[in-house]
């Protein structure tokens, strides 16, 4: 097992460096002096020529990388051009206000989407089966942000039952922040569970025809032992990976949500630098999400072995 | 022959309708999409807008129609951006073998592991925001996995006899490679090229709603969806037949994408 944990945590170490490389490389693409590019309008002969030579700039670009690296290990990304703040401060605050969004709905979707596509696989070919894929692939293939939109026109214009736009923290007021954040939530829970009930049903159902599940039926096992004890385990592996990529996924493409309820989150922080031209807080914010990407699904990995504990003994 | 499935019955008739309206559309729409008129504003739908109009008083109809024109042309181009890169970079990669192979493959896995709107957001802050930035950012953030798939096809058929039977009548790597390696790459390259252009179709309005994309006034179902959200209270046809434009395509290529995987990947015969 800790064999297991160790050869999976040293395999993340390189693509943590790929990927600083390519975001490093990115900026670099961008036509002009790096410099000036990262200090904007208000920038003067002397502070370009001082962060020209705090970014080793006369240096060559392994040179360059390095010391970027370097501060990235200290957990210095640079400062925003807009707002002169740190990049890194200013991520986390905002990545806490998207991640409770995505955590919560991702949680409720999994609660609801795993037990029901299960079911489904169970049943298959009925009613009820039908059912449930057509109501899946259909909250699958409605955008977040327009099933968000709808959202919005029922709940909060029609009905007026929750405020339509803002965010107010949590720690500040919690009934109010909860209120806030009821429809963002609402609207990735919905989504999600037409992903995942797809996945759980897809996954059970490969398990289902296999020759272990035929003996168990023939031992005279009830349904239900069979079902739980038996197929699910097996069946929520892929399930379980698919829950790792969605909240990898929605961290990066939760702009959009966040943008229907403005929220102050980290995706909306994204595409205002981008908008704004603010590189150094685009270069975080990359760095940041992808980081927490391959963060998330080690260790989603990590926690493999509870329900398979096979994947230890290769 | 049976009947099609349902699934590739009702997802082809959606997809069929988007390809047909977007044709027209290049040739007639009912009224000019660009056309501003304030006598028509926020005109709820009638005999003469079907659908309405938006806040300048043009004919939402004539917009939807020009927009899934826009999509459409985006989607495929980037789908075959994205299909033709990773193809080449696939078969290369596992062609050659040995250390280029895992390094390539290195830094393939590494791209892969930005989620593919993010890549996109970020090349789009390099190349800039428009129809053929979107083209460019989409279609190399979405190549990673074509070449991951056809590598895969590779690497497992490169010890098969009849490649060794192709080698051994004396053809050459690259010829063995293009007509006996690369067609068995189509069916699972279909397959990913299928929901691929969902995945661009999606990214591309996620990318217009949020004003990084097709810049207004031309329009595509992204930037009107962003353009309905202040008046979504007076004009709700505003914010809804985009969305509902947006989410059939969808339908009908997840439902396409279902009856095409249920067809050509072996692991699902039987299973439904």
């Amino acid at each position: 097992m800790l064999r297991f944990a160790l050869t999976r945590i040293l395999m993340s170490v390189p693509t943590l460096l790929i990927v600083s490389v390519s975001v490093f490389a990115l900026i670099r693409l961008i036509p002009g002096d790096p410099a000036s590019l990262m200090l904007g309008d208000l920038a003067t002969p002397a502070s370009i020529a001082d962060l020209q030579a705090r970014l080793g700039l006369d240096q060559s670009l392994p040179v360059q990388f390095g010391i970027w690296f370097g501060n990235l290990l200290k957990g210095d990304l640079g400062q925003s051009i807009n707002s002169q703040q740190a990049v890194l401060p200013l991520i986390l605050q905002r990545f806490w206000i998207s991640a409770q969004i995505v955590l919560v709905a991702v949680a409720l979707a999994s609660l609801v989407a795993v037990p029901a596509g299960v079911l489904a696989a169970w049943k298959q070919d009925t009613s009820l089966d039908l059912s449930l894929v057509a109501v899946a692939t259909l909250l699958l293939s409605i955008p977040t942000f327009w099933l968000g939109l709808l959202l919005l026109l029922f709940f909060g214009l029609k009905l007026e039952w929750l405020p339509v736009v803002g965010y107010v923290s949590i720690a500040e007021s919690p009934l109010a922040g909860i209120l806030y954040l009821i429809m963002p939530i609402m609207t990735l829970f919905l989504h999600e569970i037409g992903v995942i009930l797809r996945m759980a049903r897809a996954s059970t159902l490969e398990v289902l025809r296999l020759d272990y599940i035929t003996h168990a039926r023939a031992k005279g096992l009830t349904e239900g032992a069979v079902l739980w004890n038996h197929a699910f385990k097996n069946a929520f592996g892929p399930t379980w990976t698919l829950i790792g990529l969605v909240l990898g996924n929605l961290l990066g493409g939760i702009a959009v949500v966040e943008t229907v309820f403005t929220i102050p989150g980290l995706g909306r922080l994204l595409v205002d630098s981008i908008f704004a031209r603010d590189y150094p807080v685009i270069q975080g914010c990359m760095l940041f999400v992808a980081f927490t990407y391959v963060l998330v699904n080690l260790v989603i990995d990590l926690c493999y072995p509870i329900f398979d504990p096979r994947v230890t003994a290769q | 022959m049976r009947l099609p499935a349902p699934n590739a019955l009702v997802g082809g008739t959606l997809i069929g309708f988007l390809v047909v309206v977007a044709a027209v559309s290049s040739v007639w729409t009912p009224y000019d999409p660009l056309r501003l008129s304030f006598r028509a504003k926020l005109a709820a739908p009638s005999g003469m807008h079907w659908l309405g109009t938006d806040e300048f008083g043009r004919d939402v109809l004539s917009r939807l129609m020009a927009g899934a024109a826009t999509s459409v042309w985006i989607s495929l181009l980037t789908v075959a951006l994205a299909v033709s890169l990773g193809t080449v970079i696939g078969l290369f990669s596992g062609y050659v073998r040995g250390w280029v192979d895992r390094t390539i493959m290195a830094f393939n896995d590494a791209l892969l592991a930005f989620p593919g709107i993010l890549l996109a957001l970020g090349l789009l802050a390099v190349v800039g925001a428009n129809k053929y930035g979107i083209i460019l950012a989409l279609g190399i953030a979405y190549a990673p996995s074509v070449a991951r798939i056809v590598r895969g096809t590779v690497l497992s058929l490169r010890e098969r006899e009849f490649i060794s039977a192709s080698r051994v009548m004396g053809n050459s790597e690259g010829f063995t490679m293009l007509r006996h390696i690369l067609p068995n790459c189509i069916a699972p390259l279909t397959v990913l090229a299928t929901s691929m252009f969902g995945w661009v179709l999606l990214a591309e309005s996620s990318l217009s709603f949020l004003g990084l994309g097709v810049p207004p006034p031309a329009p595509t179902w992204g930037n009107m969806l962003a353009g309905s959200r202040p008046y979504i209270g007076q004009a709700v046809w505003l914010g809804i037949f985009p969305g509902l434009a947006i989410s059939l395509t969808l339908l009908g290529i997840n439902l396409l994408g279902d009856a095409l995987r249920d067809k050509l990947d072996p692991r699902m015969r039987g299973a439904r």
